[in-house]
Formats: structure tokens, C-alpha cells, sequence
């Protein structure tokens, strides 16, 4: 074990501190290679990550960088930073602490690769960066040990792939080095422990007493929620008195853009003028800081917020936390509590808020799998070939490098572990010449192989564009929004591109909690003006939707069986009493399928219980088979739970829909075309380095320089259908946006034990999905004739029509 | 050749769906910024190494239009290589479907800002050219009558569609770009809102030509 020095046991004895039993162990075991610890956050977690490095730091000896703090937040880093060096000031350590993101500037950036400070917190974007320079071995001399903060965020994006392939590079470097991981409760801590170490090495799990269950509970509102929607503007009145009731209250969304309604709506109704923020990714970065220094001076009252929020950051007393909305995932939802009350032994508190009926139900499902301590699991995904990829363009800005060396680091990355070389090759030839049928480069291929074997780039030049382009999150399609003025007006945050092109001047949108007015795009900036009092036009940019995961779903098809529902309000209760009279609820191992006709078209809602994404590609795969059949479908809506299609024909005979083969078949051949595919090309061809972001020297207007990616896509379906990058683009959108699994998943659990129920109406489970937002119409000559339509109509009222 | 019909200083012309100009009464067929050799041109200089079927599939688009016209006359209206290099360092079997295709018709090539260089496939290779009272250039020149040019890839659209587009008032007209891997400009934009008159139309490609009032 490693001695906690006298300097650091006085200083805790005066602070009448003692160790928590986790951070005893994790001392025990500072030596081990790899060690996962498990705690709530509040529990010391980054204490008992950092004691070992201290202890060893304490005496002054070690020369160079020690400890590689990595999180997932560039604030999270610098809040550790100000959290860590108080208590080493205090101590009077001889230990130099730094931070470096993508904010540090570029002198000390320079000056910390050449004298690093003994613990260096970081980002993984950074960290990969780190790597890629030349002078890497010097930099990271003496690193002893790497703790991974919120380890269990990490593992399941791809920044976190690209982090466990940067510690591969630095392990080889440094043999010795340990590794810690700090996870919040996760239900499957093998699995994080697996992708913590380097493969094949053990991992220990250190679990921390989870301390005492969460108070949480649904809140009541005078009003019942509505039939559909995700504003929960009825709770308005409910959720003020809380917030009068509570020290400090956080309120969490799903969406950003429910976050912004839902401030707008709280504001507006806010007559005791109470401190109010709000806080998503979506907002500038001075406006988020700006509400961060508020609150950790615990000048505010409430954040409106959503996941830019979940993650560690210690806001202060948070007394009591608010969940607006079904939190579609049970992990997600704990941690979220998590965030009240940062005293170890005190229970948090907790309220969730229903949005609309069903979510009702939902909310309830999520209650009591808190309370059975049942988390969803997380699906053990093998490491991405795109992120694979940047990491070999990484590795060869730092250097030659041989191929069967680089293989073997990256095996030893958990992810990574079943990688054959032959997968392994491809991505490296991909890097090399494109990797295409058609050998073109030879002359200008970005990687060439020396006479000696080694790879090198062949354009020492590349380095700087790969650099300027490596990273894994995809905001290459935001837009600025400013405030119009002169000389540049204030930045408000960002707006994904796609929205920004639905916009006409004058049309006005939500953002930071102020309405404003569309005014222009100019020089890929969104400017906008104030519009006070007016009501938002479009209210909502697109934002990711999580899908309600596989243990909520069977919670819910549970619920629906009990014979009554003593422990549902009654409006809910008497809703489900109603669709069982006038049709079914829907039962785990069956389908259920509604057929009925309203308002002059065919309707068929099949609940599928598969998750938004499934049930949206389900939606496009039967209207797809529906069309063939002549059942001429017009649109489809898909919620978590269900898919609604519309059409001129009734659905009569389900079976022939619902085939896996022909859905596969479909898959491969239309979606391949598909908006979705295209998305995950473009994602996965930006990350693996066929996409550049950003080029040196970029001209600021006009994007005459670059195309589009789709273009790319369908270039190489037509020309090279068997390339690597289609490969990947398959593989992701298939567990991703398209989630065929979860539709694989429901086709065997149902056995073709499907019920088709003809019904004269609307049933009453089926009918909020007509409020539902996000129609999709089924596109192809349709659109084509809307469009014609449109133009005329547009020459028609210009009077250009008669000019020509 | 089935497009949109409209008429420019007197000249009868068809805006193709397929990003080309049609002048029947000329049997002229025009095309800009064709960016021939752009895949090349981006790995040379240190890029990403794109798709390299961008020539094969922008020279077999060119071929059907050849087919179906039988035009007698071509213009290409500049930046047709993405840079002199990228026309020399073209497969032999390519610059063979250029010679193939310029075979028995006259062929102008029009320096764009790509390509201010003849290449090896100029006979006529200018800065401008002059025909039946139309002139064509690569870059439109403010104040310009009866002028036609490319170089900014224009695209318009509505409700978030985007499609490559020809924008087109009483003294000028602005071609799409025909090259696979070519981006476009907004017409919306300061540039093209400046140049074009109040009343220009865009004319969207893509299945059908579609006209709609420019979009600023």
C-alpha cells in the first residue's frame, strides 16, 4: 500500500476528515495495473482517483508528468483543477498542476509539451493531439499513472474509443503506467472494467457504498398532462413552487429545444422574479460559463439544463433535482439524480415530471426500476474502424511506425481486442490510398512504406490538416447565431445547419431563452435580431432524441398487464381502463397491431415497443413493402413505443409485412439511399479522414470548395460498393439511427403472434400520435409534384411566370 | 432535349435537368465547371484521397447529353480541369473519351480560374467567346448584356431542399456547375444576390427543371 504522508494525514485530522473506506483501497492498490472504481457522485470519487498521485508527488522527487487526468468536459477539467489545488496549496505540496483544452492558448500549450507540469488535466480530443506531435516520449517521460473521469460516459461514445487507443500509444511508452477509471453506478461494471485495462490484463472493481436510496417521486400537478407533446407547460406552477420550496433546483430536459420552451414558459410565468438560468450545449460558451459562475456562487435559484449538465461538475448545493419528461434510459435518470444534494449520506431528491399521458406511464416504469435498482444495459459494442483509422493518420503526424507494432498496441485497447489484422490492414491501406477498387494514388498516396517496411506520411505537410481535423464529436454542420449589429453583435450559440435552412427571413426561433428573428446567414453566421413579447414561430431545432431502452419498454408492457392501476393518477388509469375496452393494450410477446379509418385515410399503429429509432425505421421499411403491395401509403409518425402509418388501403393482412428477410432486403436496398445512411456516411468518412472539416487557409465565404458528403456517398455505392467506409456506414447505422437490431429483437419476441384489430375509429392509445411532431411523408415522385407545385404557385405570385 | 424554355436577349435556350444548357437554334450544348481530375488534384497537395470516380462518372453524364443532342457545337465554360496538372495527370483512357467526345463537333474551352491554361485538349482554348449575339465567359461580369457564365456553382431551393441551379434575368445567365464533385453557392448569398436582378429566376435541376423566383 502507499503511504498517505504525514503532511496529508495532519492536513485531513485538522480538517477532522477521515478516509472513506474506497479511498483507503484505492491507496491499497495504487500499484495495480488497472483499477475501476465505483462510486455516487458526492462520494470522494476524485479524491480517492488523485490520493495515490499525491502521496507519491509529496516529497518532491519526481521529475516530469506523473498523473494524465483525462474527462470528458473541458469544464470538468478545470474544475478539478480549482478543486485540486486548494487542498495542495493548503498542504504547501511542491506539485504543479495544469489544465489543457482546446481553450488553453497555444504558448502554454507549446510550453507543456516541452515541461509539462506533475498532473496534466485533459480532454481525450487533447490528449490524441498530444500524441500525434513528434516529441511525444519526451512529453510524457515518468507518467505514472492515468485517471479517467465519468469513465462510464466515455464508454459509450466514440471519443472514448479514441481515448483507450491513445493510452494504448502512451502504455507502450510507458510500460508501467497504471490505470484508474472513476465510473458513476453502471449495471454492468465488468464490461467498463474490460474496456478500462489493457487487454488482457485483470481489472479490479472497487465499489463504494452506494450511500442511502434516492427520495423520488412523480410531482402533482393540479392539471392533467396533455394527451402528447413534450413542453409539460401544465407543470409550470408546480414546478415554481418547488423551486420556491428548494435552495437550489435543477431542471433537465431530453432536448435542448424542450429546454428552451420550457425556460421561455417558466420565465413568462415567473412573477416573483426568481433567479433563473439556462444552460445546454447548444448555447455560447461565455453565455454557459456565465451561468456556471452563477451558480457555483449559488446565485441562482434554478438551471433549466440538460445533458451539457449531467456530468460531474460540482455546482454547489443543489438541493433538489427535476426531470422533465420520461428519461427514456434508467442509468441516465440516476445519475441525474445524483446531481442533488452532494453530502454523501444525505438521500437525493428527486421529482419526475410527466410530459403527456404516456409518458405517465413511463415515468412511473422508471420509478420503479430506481427502486429495484435495475439499470439498462449498456450494448457491448466493438471498437469503431473510423475512429481506428484517425488514430493510424494520429500515429503517423508523430512518426514512422511499423504496422505489426501499431497492431499489437491497438489490440491491447478493450474495444479493440477481437480486431483481426486483416480488419486492422483495410483500415490502414484506407489511410494509405483510400483503400479503393479503382488504384489511383499511387503517386500521391497520404501513407507510403519505406524500403525499410515502415509507414510514413508522404507529405510531412498532411500533419497540420490531420491535426486540425482529428476528434470524433460531429458538429461540422452547426451555424453560429449572432445578434445583428454592425460590427459583429453578440454570439447567442448555435443552430445545426439543416434548421438554419428551414429558416426565411422573419421567421423567429427560441434560443438562450430569448425569442428572435431571423435576419440572414452571412459568412456561415446565423444573424438574428431581438423580437420581444412575440411568440416563436418555429419553436423547435432538431437535437438528438434518445430512444426509451429495452428494460423501460418491458417495464411499461408490464404495467399495462397489472388489472387496474390503483398506483396511476386516475386520468391515466381511465385512459388505459378506455383502450382496453374499446381495443387492447399491448402485451409483452405479442404484437399489436390497429387498424382503423379516420378522417378519409386508412390508419394501422403497430406497437412495436422498439425505441424511437427502430420504430422509425420500421415506419420506413413497411411503407416501403406497403407501397409494393399497392397500399399506397402517404406518411408514418414513430414514437418509442409505436409506429402510425397512413395510407388509402387498410392493412388486412400483417403477416407479409413483417418478414425479417424482406425487412433486411428493404434495408439494403432503399434505406441504402436513405437520409439516415447518409448521416452515418458523413459522420463516419469526417472521422476517418476522407472529410476534412477544416483546411488551412480556408476561404471564410462561400462553400464553393466543398460538396456535399452525400455526394461521396453516392459516388462510391455506385462505383465502389464493397469500400471499407460503406462498411462502417452499415455497421453504424444499423446499431445506431437505424437500430435494426431492436426490430430483429421484437420480430423473434413476438413468434409471429401478432393481433390485428379492426376498429371504427381512432383507439384511444393511438390518438395522441396524431399530435405527434415529426411526420414523415413517404417522399419519391410525391415530393416531386409538391415541389412543382410549390415553384408554380411561387412564380404564379411573383408574377415572373407571365415575364418569360 | 426536355428542360425549361426561356429566352435571353433574343436567344431561345432549354435550362437542362442535368445541369447543361440547350441552344437549339445553335445546336449548342453548354457545360461549366466540370473540376475534371479533382480527386488527383486534392491527394497531390496533401488531402483527403476522395472517391477517383468523379471524371469517369462527370465524362459518361457529358457522353449521354452528347448522345441524346447531337450537338454540333460545345461550350465548356471554364474550370473544366480542377487545375492544369489534374488534365496532364489524367488515365490515358479518359483523355481518350474527351478526344472521343470532341470527335466531329467544334469544342471551345473557356479558361476558367481553375484552368487559365490551354491543356492538351485545346484546339480552341479563350478567355471569351462571342456567338449568335450571345457571349459566353467563365466569370459574369457586372453590367455585362447577353452573357453567360458559371463559376459559382449556384444552388437555390425551399424548405431546406438545395438543388444545383441556373439563375437567369433579362441580361444574364449563371450555369450550375456540371462536375460530380462540385459544391454549390446559395443564390441568397451576397455575391449572387448583388449580380442578379430583382426579378432573376432560379432554375432548380435534379429530376426536372424547375423555375422558382431567385431566392436572396
Amino acid at each position: 500500500m502507499t503511504r498517505l504522508p504525514d503532511v496529508l494525514t495532519s492536513w485531513f485530522t485538522t480538517r477532522d476528515w477521515s478516509l472513506h473506506p474506497h479511498q483507503q483501497e484505492m491507496l491499497i492498490r495504487a500499484q495495480a495495473p488497472a483499477t475501476l472504481l465505483i462510486a455516487p457522485t458526492g462520494g470522494g470519487k476524485t479524491m480517492a482517483g488523485f490520493l495515490p498521485s499525491l502521496a507519491d508527488l509529496a516529497d518532491g522527487s519526481h521529475q516530469g508528468l506523473h498523473t494524465l487526468y483525462i474527462s470528458p468536459l473541458k469544464a470538468l477539467a478545470a474544475d478539478i483543477k480549482r478543486n485540486l489545488r486548494t487542498p495542495v496549496e493548503e498542504m504547501g505540496l511542491p506539485i504543479r498542476i495544469e489544465d489543457r483544452t482546446g481553450d488553453t492558448p497555444q504558448s502554454r500549450r507549446r510550453r507543456q509539451r516541452a515541461d509539462p507540469p506533475h498532473i496534466l488535466l485533459t480532454t481525450p480530443e487533447s490528449l490524441a493531439l498530444l500524441t500525434s506531435y513528434e516529441d511525444v516520449a519526451r512529453t510524457f517521460k515518468g507518467l505514472q499513472r492515468i485517471v479517467i473521469d465519468e469513465i462510464h460516459a466515455l464508454a459509450e461514445s466514440k471519443r472514448g474509443d479514441q481515448l483507450m487507443l491513445a493510452i494504448s500509444r502512451l502504455q507502450a511508452l510507458c510500460p508501467d503506467l497504471c490505470r484508474v477509471g472513476l465510473s458513476a453506478t453502471v449495471e454492468n461494471p465488468q464490461a467498463i472494467a474490460h474496456y478500462l485495462a489493457r487487454y488482457p490484463d485483470p481489472c479490479q472493481i472497487v465499489q463504494a457504498d452506494p450511500g442511502p436510496a434516492p427520495d423520488i417521486k412523480m410531482l402533482e400537478t393540479a392539471e392533467a398532462p396533455p394527451w402528447a407533446g413534450g413542453g409539460a407547460a401544465h407543470a409550470i406552477p408546480a414546478v415554481l413552487a418547488q423551486i420556491k420550496a428548494h435552495k437550489t433546483t435543477l431542471i433537465f430536459h431530453n432536448t435542448r429545444a424542450q429546454a428552451e420552451i420550457f425556460f421561455r414558459n417558466l420565465w413568462l410565468a415567473n412573477d416573483a422574479g426568481l433567479p433563473i438560468g439556462i444552460h445546454h450545449g447548444s448555447l455560447d460558451r461565455t453565455q454557459r460559463e456565465r451561468v456556471e459562475a452563477a451558480m457555483q456562487r449559488g446565485e441562482l435559484r434554478a438551471v433549466v439544463c440538460t445533458g451539457s449538465l449531467d456530468l460531474g461538475i460540482d455546482w454547489g448545493d443543489v438541493d433538489l433535482v427535476i426531470q422533465i419528461g420520461a428519461p427514456k434510459n434508467v442509468k441516465r435518470l440516476v445519475q441525474r439524480i445524483g446531481r442533488a444534494n452532494h453530502r454523501y449520506n444525505a438521500p437525493s431528491k428527486a421529482l419526475l415530471v410527466p410530459a403527456n399521458r404516456f409518458e405517465v406511464v413511463e415515468c412511473h416504469a422508471a420509478l420503479e426500476a430506481v427502486r429495484a435498482g435495475d439499470l439498462d444495459a449498456s450494448p457491448a459494442a466493438t471498437g469503431p474502424r473510423d475512429v481506428l483509422c484517425q488514430h493510424i493518420l494520429i500515429r503517423a503526424c508523430a512518426g514512422e511506425f511499423a504496422a505489426e507494432e501499431l497492431y499489437r498496441e491497438v489490440i491491447t485497447a478493450g474495444g479493440y481486442a477481437a480486431l483481426s489484422r486483416k480488419d486492422f490492414d483495410a483500415c490502414l491501406e484506407f489511410c494509405a490510398t483510400g483503400g479503393y477498387a479503382l488504384q489511383r494514388y499511387d503517386q500521391w498516396q497520404r501513407l507510403l512504406q519505406r524500403p525499410d517496411g515502415n509507414w510514413q506520411l508522404r507529405d510531412p505537410r498532411a500533419t497540420q490538416r490531420i491535426r486540425m481535423n482529428l476528434g470524433t464529436i460531429q458538429d461540422a454542420d452547426l451555424l453560429k447565431v449572432r445578434l445583428k449589429r454592425a460590427r459583429g453583435g453578440r454570439p447567442l450559440g448555435e443552430i445545426e445547419e439543416a434548421f438554419a435552412a428551414t429558416l426565411t427571413p422573419g421567421d423567429s426561433f427560441l434560443i438562450g431563452g430569448q425569442v428572435v428573428r431571423y435576419e440572414s446567414l452571412r459568412d456561415m453566421t446565423v444573424e438574428v435580431s431581438r423580437t420581444p413579447g412575440r411568440k416563436p414561430k418555429i419553436a423547435v431545432f432538431s437535437g438528438s432524441k434518445f430512444a426509451t431502452s429495452t428494460e423501460l419498454c418491458d417495464r411499461i408492457l408490464q404495467i399495462f398487464a397489472q388489472p387496474d392501476w390503483a398506483n396511476l393518477p386516475p386520468h391515466t388509469a381511465d385512459w388505459l381502463h378506455l383502450q382496453r375496452q374499446v381495443s387492447e393494450l399491448p402485451r409483452p410477446g405479442h404484437l399489436l397491431i390497429e387498424s382503423f379509418p379516420h378522417d378519409g385515410r386508412a390508419y394501422s399503429c403497430l406497437y412495436g415497443f422498439a425505441g424511437r429509432n427502430a420504430q422509425q425505421t420500421l415506419g420506413l421499411l413497411l411503407t416501403k413493402r406497403m407501397e409494393e403491395l399497392g397500399l399506397d401509403p402517404l406518411g408514418f409518425v414513430a414514437t418509442d413505443y409505436a409506429t402510425l402509418i397512413w395510407g388509402l388501403e387498410p392493412i388486412l393482412d400483417p403477416a407479409p409485412l413483417l418478414n425479417i428477410p424482406d425487412l433486411r432486403a428493404g434495408l439494403e436496398g432503399w434505406l441504402a439511399g436513405n437520409a439516415v445512411m447518409k448521416r452515418a456516411f458523413r459522420g463516419a468518412a469526417t472521422i476517418a479522414g476522407l472529410i476534412d472539416r477544416n483546411t488551412p487557409g480556408q476561404r471564410k465565404n462561400g462553400r464553393q470548395a466543398t460538396f456535399s458528403s452525400d455526394i461521396l456517398y453516392d459516388t462510391l455505392r455506385k462505383y465502389d460498393p464493397d469500400h471499407l467506409l460503406l462498411d462502417i456506414t452499415r455497421e453504424e447505422a444499423l446499431r445506431g439511427l437505424v437500430d435494426f437490431g431492436r426490430i430483429e429483437e421484437m420480430v423473434q419476441r413476438i413468434q409471429g403472434k401478432v393481433t390485428l384489430r379492426r376498429l371504427d375509429r381512432i383507439s384511444p392509445l393511438a390518438a395522441p400520435m396524431l399530435l405527434e411532431m415529426g411526420k414523415v411523408p413517404v417522399k419519391g415522385a410525391g415530393a416531386e409534384k409538391l415541389l412543382l407545385q410549390e415553384t408554380q404557385a411561387l412564380m404564379a405570385q411573383s408574377g415572373l411566370g407571365d415575364l418569360t | 432535349m426536355n428542360g425549361y424554355s426561356f429566352s435571353l436577349c433574343g436567344a431561345d435556350l432549354v435550362a437542362l435537368p442535368q445541369r447543361a444548357l440547350w441552344w437549339p437554334d445553335q445546336s449548342l450544348l453548354c457545360v461549366s465547371d466540370l473540376h475534371l481530375g479533382k480527386s488527383e488534384r486534392a491527394a497531390r497537395r496533401g488531402g483527403p484521397s476522395l472517391p477517383p470516380y468523379e471524371t469517369t462518372d462527370t465524362l459518361a453524364r457529358l457522353e449521354t447529353l452528347l448522345m441524346e443532342s447531337e450537338a454540333q457545337t460545345v461550350i465548356c465554360l471554364g474550370d473544366s480541369f480542377d487545375d492544369p496538372a489534374a488534365a496532364a495527370a489524367l488515365p490515358d483512357k479518359e483523355k481518350a473519351r474527351i478526344e472521343q467526345m470532341m470527335q466531329g463537333r467544334r469544342w471551345i474551352w473557356i479558361e476558367g480560374n481553375h484552368d487559365p491554361l490551354p491543356t492538351g485538349f485545346s484546339r480552341d482554348h479563350l478567355a471569351e467567346i462571342t456567338l449568335g449575339g450571345l457571349s459566353f465567359c467563365h466569370i459574369a461580369r457586372p453590367g455585362a448584356v447577353g452573357e453567360i457564365s458559371g463559376h459559382y456553382h449556384p444552388k437555390a431551393g425551399l424548405r431546406g431542399i438545395q438543388r444545383p441551379a441556373f439563375l437567369v434575368d433579362q441580361n444574364r445567365l449563371i450555369l450550375p456547375a456540371f462536375g460530380t464533385y462540385t459544391g454549390g453557392l446559395r443564390s441568397s448569398g451576397p455575391v449572387l444576390s448583388a449580380l442578379m436582378h430583382p426579378k432573376a429566376l432560379a432554375i432548380l435541376t435534379g429530376a426536372q427543371a424547375l423555375p422558382m423566383p431567385m431566392p436572396r
